[in-house]
């Protein structure tokens, strides 16, 4: 009884101190066909979720009401409703979706077709097929630029990136980057995209006005075989202060000075490191552990990885709702 | 007015591959493999296109990248009956101006083939995985894309090292395939410290559908070991001793827990995409032909995609490069060893619905590449193609 009323009144000194529920982190689990539901402020698991075969990518609605989850087995996206945590609805998505992005308008979703090396765009408001893309063989990451100007999916076997006019859903540049991109993602102001590698080894930046690379990354952990370190998930920094890239079976995430591009340290996390999100207050970074099946907590002002927690079988997509 | 000037730039882009200037590059496959007789195991039938339908798939995969850079692909095949037929199919295409091949033929055609091939042409192996290939009778030009039998039986050693069944009962078919495998094995026993109690060639002649359950306990009969271990390349009497064998030991080797090149039950990397790509294809499972002569027509593409030229010097230049690397759906990038030719790979070791282990394992240790802990390494082949 004491305790429970040392709860309720820690949770409303809480409440006075920012908004009143806890921030929540979704997480994909590819062979459990469920999500985890992971409370931030707790770190426990507090839900999980049955949905379609195969979940991997997962990504909120710009209004974070809802989720929206690749059911890559079932060729299906679900619609989640973040309040009642039911799927409510699925949309067209062509086959084997693996990975997509919303564009800042809230209705263009723009999807990668593995097996039939197209991108989708759907309206998720009208669930109409807007555009099918050809894009090269086994189409995997899909970013859509924060301006809303450029969506762009990498392309597996094919080793490019297709830079697709979101105007006209027509690609007007390719470019060839290192084996097995897999995953794109854009700086807050829309300037820089940075793409992984993964075979590769490699990370590549690219500048968005001119469609150039104008670095290429590549990461040594040591201790670890060289042919391990394979770049997979990345994250950047609103302020542009860091990126963080997972790096697949090395079991570690490099913490990146996103100006100087410089490897500042690399982080021992769980099993073959998949996706990564930042929590809302962008104090800490949460990873997916294939393997291992947990997700890792890095504290980012003491580079330190704080907690591991325990998810379902081969955790795939993170993402944290930075409202709730 | 902006947004106008970069749609006149897409389209100028986009018109770019069928413009009349696109790259074209022709591919041959040519394919000739012996029928390995009558088997006693002939329950499940193994397809007769292996090979040709992984390189039909790579021309594809080849294309898909190809139509975004204006470079066009074409396969030429042949599938033929006799050795002599594949030498000819093979000269045709030679003298329609083919110079980038891929050969799916015993070791022995494979090298009358080169000698006429000339200087000009680049061939890659994707069928014979004899190891005198690798270490003594290598060509300049001649790269394997499929494993040798001592990168099998290297990973089959590892594993049983890292189980710690270091004893093994050896049963050796009749054919020159069985004893080769056999020799790579014994080669492998010795590298990882495991010690064949018994030797023991197959010379039975039963029909053994009905009697493998009496012979093969008699058969196997020894104090004790950890493991059997089947030479039977051809699948002739093999399936016969998991279950059979006189005391309770798992069975591995070409039968029972098999490495392998591939297999449909590999999975990871992305390889699921890869099988059902080929599924759709071929309607049938992907396997270790298909998937050499695949990564062959892959290593071509990859090498043309980053250097919009198909000429075969460029292309062997670029592939024994460090700038070369293939993602091929076995967890690591794959390269070419610079002394032999032959592609570096990971081999899984599977049973017949799942995946065991892949190897190479934790622990054993290489200088340069993990993977060079299978097979012939450069100090142990005589070869330098590379100088």
């Amino acid at each position: 009884m004491h305790t429970l009323l040392k709860h309720t009144v820690l949770a409303t000194m809480i409440g006075l101190s920012g908004p009143a529920m806890a921030s929540m982190a979704y997480v994909s689990n590819e062979k459990d066909n469920t999500l985890s539901i992971i409370d931030t402020n707790t770190r426990e698991v507090v839900d999980t979720i049955d949905v379609g075969q195969r979940p991997r990518g997962i990504l909120l609605s710009k209004d974070h009401t809802k989720l929206y989850i690749c059911a890559s087995d079932d060729d299906t996206v679900q619609i989640m409703d973040l309040a009642t945590r039911k799927i409510i609805d699925t949309l067209p998505s062509g086959e084997d979706p693996e990975q997509f992005a919303l564009h800042p308008n809230n209705k263009h979703l723009y999807i990668s077709n593995e097996d039939d090396a197209i991108v989708t765009v759907v309206d998720v408001s009208t669930k109409e097929v807007l555009a099918q893309i050809d894009v090269g063989v086994e189409p995997e990451g899909m970013a859509v630029s924060p301006d809303g100007k450029w969506a762009v999916n990498t392309s597996e076997t094919t080793s490019m990136l297709h830079w697709i006019n979101t105007e006209t859903f027509e690609i007007e540049k390719n470019i060839v980057v290192g084996q097995r991109p897999r995953h794109v993602e854009f700086s807050k102001d829309s300037k820089v995209a940075w793409a992984s590698a993964e075979i590769g080894g490699t990370v590549h930046i690219i500048d968005v006005d001119n469609l150039e690379q104008i670095h290429e990354m590549t990461f040594k952990v040591p201790g670890v075989n060289q042919d391990r370190v394979q770049p997979v998930g990345i994250e950047l920094t609103s302020d542009g202060k860091y990126a963080f890239v997972a790096l697949g079976p090395s079991n570690h995430v490099a913490v990146v000075d996103a100006k100087t591009y410089e490897v500042l340290d690399y982080l021992l996390v769980g099993a073959r490191v998949w996706q990564l999100d930042l929590d809302k207050d962008e104090k800490h970074l949460y990873t997916t552990n294939g393997v291992s099946g947990d997700v890792s907590i890095i504290d980012i002002e003491d580079m330190k990885v704080v907690k591991s927690i325990k998810v379902g079988r081969y955790p795939w997509g993170v993402v944290i709702d930075p409202t709730s | 007015m902006s947004f106008c000037r970069r749609l006149a730039a897409a389209s100028l882009i986009i018109s770019l591959p069928v413009s009349a200037q696109a790259l074209e590059a022709r591919i041959g496959y040519v394919q000739w493999v012996p029928d390995s007789g009558p088997v006693l195991s002939n329950v499940i039938p193994e397809p007769e296109d292996a090979g040709l339908r992984g390189a039909e798939l790579a021309i594809e995969d080849n294309r898909t990248t190809g139509k975004f850079l204006g470079q066009e692909y074409h396969l030429e095949s042949r599938i033929t009956d006799s050795e002599s037929s594949a030498l000819e199919a093979f000269e045709a295409m030679q003298q329609s101006g083919v110079d980038l091949f891929v050969v799916n033929a015993p070791a022995d055609t494979l090298k009358t083939m080169f000698n006429k091939a000339g200087e000009h042409t680049l061939v890659f192996n994707a069928g014979a995985k004899d190891d005198a290939l690798r270490t003594a009778d290598c060509q300049v030009n001649l790269l394997h894309s499929i494993p040798s039998y001592s990168m099998l039986t290297d990973a089959l050693g590892q594993w049983l090292n890292q189980r710690r069944w270091d004893e093994v009962f050896l049963i050796t078919g009749p054919t020159h395939a069985d004893k080769a495998w056999a020799n790579a094995f014994r080669r492998s026993a010795k590298r990882f410290g495991l010690e064949i109690v018994e030797d023991k060639p197959w010379t039975f002649e039963a029909d053994l559908r009905r009697t493998a359950s009496k012979e093969l306990p008699l058969f196997t009969q020894a104090d004790d070991y950890d493991a059997v271990v089947v030479a039977d390349v051809r699948g002739d009497f093999g399936e016969y001793v998991p279950f059979n064998t006189w005391l309770p030991r798992p069975v591995v080797g070409t039968q029972g827990m098999t490495p392998v090149t591939w297999h449909r039950v590999v999975e990871s990397w992305g390889a699921a995409q890869l099988q059902s790509r080929f599924q759709e294809l071929a309607g049938r499972d992907m396997n270790n032909e298909d998937y050499a002569a695949w990564a062959a027509i892959r290593s071509i593409g990859t090498a043309i995609t980053q250097l919009n030229t198909t000429a075969p010097a460029d292309i062997r230049s670029f592939l024994f490069s460090d700038k070369f690397q293939l993602a091929a759906f076995k967890g690591r990038k794959l390269t070419y060893r610079d002394w032999n030719g032959q592609l570096r790979q990971p081999i899984p070791l599977v049973h017949p619905r799942g995946v065991v282990a892949q190897a190479p394992f934790e622990g054993f240790l290489h200088p340069e590449s993990q993977m060079d802990t299978l097979g012939y390494d450069r100090p142990e082949s005589q070869c330098r193609i590379n100088g």
